[in-house]
């Protein structure tokens, strides 16, 4: 379970995110909407501990353990794993030393080529790490690097951006991978926390929760296809006007 | 080596510019060294030489035990040639003071390529005994396995002065391996060593070469090539372990069309290490390549990385790239990219970057679970890991085994 309580975070001295509350229970994927700058990828930064990110107040509890003040590696080790919207280029560092890493020794050479080959990737192991890569290759390594990691929760960042709509399936399949999709409710350990622009990701992946943030508060709580609907018809004004309809306005 | 009359001129060249500091780099005191130096026996069989100095030459990719392995060997102690030999037909290996002996050609050829007179180091090449590795694929040869050489230093305040002549004839294919090391741990000495290269119509020729002196040695080689029509120079430089000295520009130029040249360098320095490093192109006819690929870390040390492109040819290309990598606490890093162009229609273009490890970098690798050190180490071993095209696969794995064997200097 991911539980986030009065989460504040400040960048570089600014306050993003106020008062966060969120919970997702053990194999449920909850999504993300609102508009630029509203503080979606702030939240999904600060739940995986990038330093930058200042928690100010409040208290992020992963599988009942206070991870609030732990490190970025860490909560990556206790099983958060983020796929990147624009993941830095390392030259030098091939695709396959990344998954390697990930695998933490598991499986060898022969699990890299496994997944390689679930995302299409073949011929990307030998390459430096998102050198050149388009969307579609960017999207489709971090997923690959993910499904080596196993993580418990996974936070994607706009996994559909730039990915057309070959793409885009293949994808949803991966996502699906990860998130336990095709197990059983009951058995499934994986979580998930997804932003979204588009909403196409909600075709491949069955989320039954969804949460609108506007200016680094979350607005709304509702079911996330119907919250699609309206922002697919209304635009986030509507969210806008009736969040600020119920609560007053951040400082 | 035996100056016989022909080389009066250069002898009289080399006196004048006996006191001639060098245009880079410290000025080193001659006179703090001897050119008087000690004689070695000859080595017929070069796995029977000490096992510690073969493990000092095995560290500077020199393999003695592993003969076939290697198309040739030469292995010069300070001065004195100690062994030479070949094992495929058509590729000769031999002492320089020899091939002057056998070939009446060979004045064609000595001081053509690199100046006499361009410093006191060059100069002292022919005013004092010096002797050096002569290596030549014959027309259309191709060397199987590469030819290694080595130049060892082993007595203390000495100046080794090296001359080596590399002909690669029409057609031929060479892959070389210096070693250049130093049989002592602290004792103070000065290499000189004059490289010219000649690369005929057609030839290619893959230099590798591997340094590794002692915290108290000055090194100042002095290397020109010359790359005739569609000819291939591909050098690589590997520089890891502590050296106190060293200054060196080599520099190709490519006077055949379509004529190409790469240069990649790796350079590590430590506490007390000074490097002057650079590769210098002059891109002189038509079509003809170019691209120099500079990594270098100072952890403690002053590192110096020049780069020089001169375009002078219609439709030439060439690209330098420079990065480096500060990693400890003092040390500097200057790094000196130039491009010179005198006409229209060429394309030459520079990346020069020095800093730290990106944070970005380091956070990607963490998300993935390494821990922050693990994450350096993986970055710091991508920075040095160049992939070079064109090298041999037995050569590429030995170059990254040369550099992950030398990673800890850095961690």
């Amino acid at each position: 379970m991911l539980k986030i309580n009065d989460l504040s975070v400040t960048v570089e001295k600014k306050e993003i995110l106020h008062d966060i509350n969120m919970t997702i229970n053990t194999g449920e994927t909850h999504v993300l909407f609102g508009p630029n700058g509203a503080g979606k990828s702030t939240l999904l930064m600060a739940i995986m501990g990038f330093p930058k990110y200042k928690i100010t107040k409040g208290t992020i509890f992963f599988k009942d353990k206070d991870i609030t003040y732990m490190s970025l590696d860490e909560r990556a080790r206790m099983g958060i794993g983020m796929s990147f919207q624009r993941p830095p280029v390392v030259r030098g560092v091939k695709t396959r030393d990344m998954v390697a890493a990930c695998l933490k020794g598991e499986g060898g050479a022969e699990a890299i080529s496994k997944l390689a080959e679930r995302a299409d990737l073949q011929d990307f192991l030998e390459r430096d790490i998102n050198y050149g890569f388009s969307g579609g290759e960017v999207k489709r390594s971090e997923l690959m690097q993910l499904l080596a990691q196993k993580p418990e929760l996974t936070l994607l960042d706009e996994p559909e951006s730039g990915v057309d709509l070959v793409n885009i399936a293949l994808i949803g399949e991966m996502m699906n991978d990860l998130l336990e999709k095709n197990c059983p409710i009951q058995e499934r350990q994986c979580m998930g926390l997804i932003i979204t622009h588009t909403g196409h990701i909600l075709d491949y992946v069955n989320a039954r929760t969804g949460y609108v943030m506007c200016d680094g508060t979350i607005g709304c709580v509702g079911d996330p296809h119907e919250m699609l609907a309206t922002i697919r018809e209304k635009g986030y004004n509507e969210c806008i006007q009736c969040y600020l309809g119920r609560v007053p306005l951040h400082e | 080596m035996s100056k016989n009359n022909t080389s009066k001129t250069y002898q009289d060249k080399a006196k004048a510019a006996a006191n001639k500091p060098a245009a880079f780099g410290d000025d080193i005191d001659l006179n703090k060294y001897t050119n008087e130096v000690g004689k070695y026996k000859y080595q017929p069989d070069p796995s029977a030489l000490p096992r510690e100095t073969k493990e000092i030459m095995l560290g500077a990719g020199i393999m003695l035990d592993d003969p076939g392995q290697r198309t040739g060997t030469y292995l010069q102690i300070d001065n004195m040639p100690i062994h030479h030999s070949t094992t495929q037909e058509g590729i000769e290996v031999m002492a320089l003071s020899q091939a002057i002996g056998k070939y009446n050609w060979l004045p064609d050829y000595i001081w053509k390529a690199q100046a006499v007179d361009a410093d006191k180091y060059t100069a002292n090449v022919e005013l004092y005994e010096s002797d050096g590795y002569f290596i030549r694929a014959l027309p259309g040869q191709k060397s199987v396995f590469p030819v290694q050489a080595c130049l060892y230093m082993a007595q203390s305040k000495v100046i080794q002065n090296v001359h080596n002549v590399i002909i690669a004839e029409e057609g031929s294919e060479l892959h070389i391996i210096t070693g250049c090391a130093a049989g002592t741990r602290d004792e103070p000495g000065l290499h000189i060593g004059v490289s010219e290269f000649f690369i005929k119509k057609g030839a290619k020729v893959t230099f590798t070469m591997i340094h590794t002196w002692n915290p108290e040695i000055g090194v100042r080689p002095r290397t020109t090539t010359i790359v005739e029509e569609g000819g291939l120079f591909l050098s690589n430089y590997l520089l890891m372990k502590p050296v106190n000295n060293l200054q060196m520009y080599p520099t190709a130029k490519c006077v055949g069309e379509k004529s190409t040249v790469r240069f990649n360098s790796i350079l590590v320095a430590g506490k007390g290490t000074n490097l002057d490093v650079g590769s210098r192109v002059f891109l002189n006819a038509r079509e003809s390549r170019t691209e120099i690929i500079s990594r270098a870390i100072t952890v403690g040390g002053n590192i110096t990385a020049r780069g020089y492109i001169e375009g002078n040819a219609p439709d030439i290309k060439g690209h330098l790239e420079c990065r480096g990598l500060i990693l400890g606490e003092t040390g500097t890093m200057y790094a000196i990219p130039e491009l010179k162009g005198s006409l229209p229609g060429i394309d030459l273009s520079h990346e020069a970057a020095v800093g730290k490890i990106a944070e970005e970098e380091v956070e990607y690798l963490m998300a993935r679970g390494l821990t922050k050190d693990e994450a350096t180490a993986a970055i710091v071993r991508g920075f040095l890991r160049v992939d070079i095209e064109g090298l041999p696969e037995q050569l590429s794995s030995e170059l990254r085994k040369a550099v992950e064997a030398s990673e800890k200097e850095v961690m």
